[in-house]
């Protein structure tokens, strides 16, 4: 079935350091209200043909934290389940639901509270193969992007200078973006000059985290029309995991975003991503990785990003930006809503709503999540309004 | 949800692998879940190159030991440089793998999925696996607590009991059938020729439950392979069609449910059915695989299914039609009492049989009467979930 697939409403609550008001299952039904409400008033008990949530184990504290998914976002007794991953990877579980003919309007849901967990450290080892990596017991998680960096440095000859400026540039729109709890007026200089949590990524080159609930209600052509004047197409939505041992997956270059943008376009019929489309919200949970992302993305020939960088060509005011909203960096990483964190200031961006930080030309653009180390899986989606 | 005729490209299961079942696998999660995935491709005729997309089921990763376990798995899936995407849904996963598999080829996204679930529930040993499910509570009602898994499913088993007046003998032919129809299956961990007797005289863990009322702990990985029509009837001449799919989950809050009933069950087959074109389940199903971690769960979710009416699952085992030379069998491969219980991977087993029936090549485990419609069941969280498929040759 060909049928289009819209995003019809979208609704956050906290992206803030420390959510202390909430639990996270309040946070989750603040953010369900809001979307519903945003999506045309639609009923979550009787309109909403199925659910899907993500969210980790370990980060959650539980078990199982699919037990809880139901109840704030108005799923008890009907289908919902969730996905261990992005926030974008239950948008692409709701579009594939959507797409098959049997389903109208499903809505994707993620929380996080980081604030609430005391050991991220440990749990991160926890990723790491319990064979083959966790056994080295390193003192830093941050280390393993770290040399990525290096690496992905030293082959493309990339300058400090380009990863500095691209915490100055999204810190500096994240002033503008009513979400971002991390926006500041930071030069290259006091980037270049702080001291390094692993080399050569200082404390302001990674991101910190927030805590943060967003749903977003996704609905068929049909459908969406009579819910929203203002309906935002996914014209294309691909995801792609790489290697995850890190013995073996490519150091310097994401080849996971590569794949999956590749695919994402040819959905979307695009060919010249930088002319037409009209700007990105990508992931930079490091500086480094938006600089690895637009090459990855096809918004700057491989290598080639930090020369761009460099010459104001992704700032909000530039030929194509990146992260018009601060991004990862501005915004800060609420762990697996990070997708949908980006996909929210597009959406808002493509329907004229984003304030301040609206663009002068938002059509089309393209979205895209990682889920930071030792994770080697992208999405990636081109709206459109 | 209407009726599947409207799905273009029409998604089937075209083969199955599982490993063995056991209690201290040697192998990695990694290594277990290529065991099964090879097995799986190589009854499809395919290689990993034919593969569009994966999907991954794993249930807490806690069993492990491993973070963000779908990333972890991803190679050993046959995902690397693939779309791949874990589902999750406690204990219900097994049979929300095939649910997921048929939405990636429903949807036109992917004409192929190797499908995987893996779990090694002996990896979280320090005290026993079962440590792991102190941390599936509501972390301020409940936790302080300290509940251990077993009590509520005690709670459950009782009041299943007192409201259909159901007695422990009745109970204990569940486990008798399955762990006797599991001596036929190669991957059985837990097979055997009892009694009604020896599950009356096992141990007492959580009164009523008794050792061999109960699944065993395992470690386990079992896969499949699911394709869109044109690719299916290329590969082979027995494709078994996914008609229909459901799932639910209830309210997190299970102490305010009527514990003699699993409405959840109910809500999801009646989707999977709505969608199938199923009316009358107990005439149109030909043969289940229905969720099975404690002897009584059977009877509860065969009534939950509309394969028994209400409290009448008893009557029907007890008069041999669940046999699986019985009018409806169920659990002819030995379900998780008797094959073992790796959460996941146990759902996936029960599809992987159900596509065996269907397709003739159950071997030994083949049900006597003709198959054309099968069922497979999984359930999980808090005792709130449930996934349905229903397939068909």
């Amino acid at each position: 079935m060909s049928r289009r697939v819209a995003i019809i409403g979208v609704g956050w609550y906290g992206f803030r350091p420390v959510v202390e008001e909430a639990s996270f299952r309040e946070m989750m039904f603040e953010a369900a209200v809001r979307a519903y409400e945003d999506a045309g008033g639609i009923n979550p008990r009787t309109d909403v043909d199925a659910f899907a949530s993500c969210q980790e184990d370990f980060w959650e504290g539980i078990a199982i934290a699919d037990e809880f998914a139901p109840e704030p976002i108005g799923g008890t007794l009907r289908p919902v389940f969730t996905t261990p991953g992005d926030g974008l990877q239950c948008v692409a579980s709701a579009y594939m639901l959507i797409k098959t003919g049997q389903f109208d309007i499903v809505v994707a849901e993620s929380h996080a509270k980081p604030s609430d967990i005391v050991s991220m450290h440990e749990i991160m080892l926890f990723a790491m193969d319990p064979i083959t990596v966790r056994a080295i017991n390193m003192p830093n998680y941050h280390a393993l992007a770290a040399l990525e960096a290096q690496a992905y440095m030293s082959r493309y000859n990339v300058p400090r200078e380009a990863l500095a400026y691209v915490v100055a540039k999204d810190k500096r729109n994240a002033l503008l973006n009513e979400r971002a709890s991390y926006g500041a007026n930071v030069t290259v200089d006091d980037v270049l000059n702080s001291p390094y949590v692993v080399s050569p990524l200082t404390k302001l080159d990674i991101a910190p985290f927030v805590d943060a609930a967003a749903v977003v209600v996704l609905a068929s052509e049909d459908v969406a029309k009579r819910y929203t004047d203002t309906p935002i197409w996914i014209d294309g939505i691909h995801w792609v995991t790489e290697d995850p041992s890190l013995e073996y997956h490519s150091w310097e270059f994401p080849m996971h975003a590569l794949k999956a943008a590749e695919a994402a376009y040819k959905m979307a019929g695009i060919s010249d991503p930088i002319k037409e489309l009209n700007f990105a919200e990508i992931d930079s949970r490091y500086s480094f990785k938006e600089l690895q992302f637009i090459e990855a993305l096809k918004l700057a020939p491989v290598g080639e990003a930090h020369k761009l960088m460099l010459e104001g060509t992704f700032d909000r005011d530039g030929l194509f930006p990146v992260n018009p909203s601060g991004g990862a960096l501005g915004e800060g990483v609420p762990l697996e809503v990070h997708g949908l964190a980006r996909l929210i200031d597009a959406v808002l961006q493509l329907r004229g709503e984003a304030g301040r930080a609206q663009l002068s030309k938002a059509e089309r653009a393209v979205i895209h999540s990682w889920r930071g180390v030792p994770t080697t899986t992208s999405v990636v989606a081109v709206l459109s309004r | 949800m209407s009726r599947n005729i409207y799905v273009k490209h029409r998604p089937a299961v075209i083969g199955a692998g599982l490993t063995l079942f056991r209690r201290r696998m040697l192998e990695t999660p990694k290594e277990l879940a290529w065991i099964a995935a090879k097995q799986a491709l190589d009854e499809a005729g395919l290689t990993l190159k034919d593969i569009d997309c994966v999907v991954i089921g794993s249930a807490p990763d806690t069993f492990d030991g491993v973070h963000m376990k779908g990333e972890y798995l991803a190679d050993g899936a046959g995902g690397v440089g693939k779309p791949t995407m874990r589902v999750f849904v406690g204990g219900a996963t097994g049979v929300m793998v095939p649910i997921a598999a048929w939405w990636h080829v429903a949807s036109g996204h992917c004409k192929t999925v190797l499908a995987v679930a893996e779990e090694k529930m002996s990896d979280a040993d320090i005290p026993h696996p079962q440590a792991v499910f102190r941390y599936i509570w509501d972390p301020v009602t409940e936790v302080p607590l300290q509940p251990n898994l077993i009590w509520i499913f005690a709670l459950e088993m009782h009041r299943y009991m007192y409201k259909c007046g159901v007695k422990k003998e009745d109970i204990a032919l569940v486990s008798v059938k399955n762990k006797r129809n599991a001596l036929d299956h190669p991957a059985a961990q837990v097979a055997a020729n009892i009694t009604v007797d020896d599950v009356l005289k096992s141990e007492v863990l959580v009164w009523p439950v008794q050792l061999l009322d109960i699944s065993p702990v395992s470690d386990g990985a079992a896969a499949f392979v699911v394709a869109s029509e044109d690719v299916a009837r290329r590969q082979t001449d027995t494709p078994v069609w996914i008609d229909g799919v459901g799932w639910a989950l209830d309210t997190t809050s299970w102490t305010n449910r009527d514990l003699a009933f699993p409405e959840y069950a109910n809500v999801a087959a009646q989707m999977a059915y709505r969608m199938a074109g199923i009316v009358n389940p107990r005439k149109e199903i030909d043969v289940a695989e229905v969720y099975d971690p404690f002897d009584y769960k059977e009877l509860h979710h065969m009534e939950g299914l509309g394969l028994a009416k209400k409290c009448e699952a008893p009557k029907l085992t007890k008069e041999g039609v669940t046999q699986r030379d019985g009018d409806l069998p169920i659990n002819p491969s030995g379900g998780l009492l008797g094959v073992g219980n790796p959460i996941a991977a146990a759902g996936v087993m029960k599809v992987a049989e159900i596509y065996w029936q269907l397709a003739g090549k159950a071997g030994k485990r083949q049900v006597k009467k003709p198959v054309y419609t099968g069922l497979a069941h999984a359930w999980g969280d808090l005792m709130q979930a449930s996934t349905v498929v229903v397939m068909r040759v």
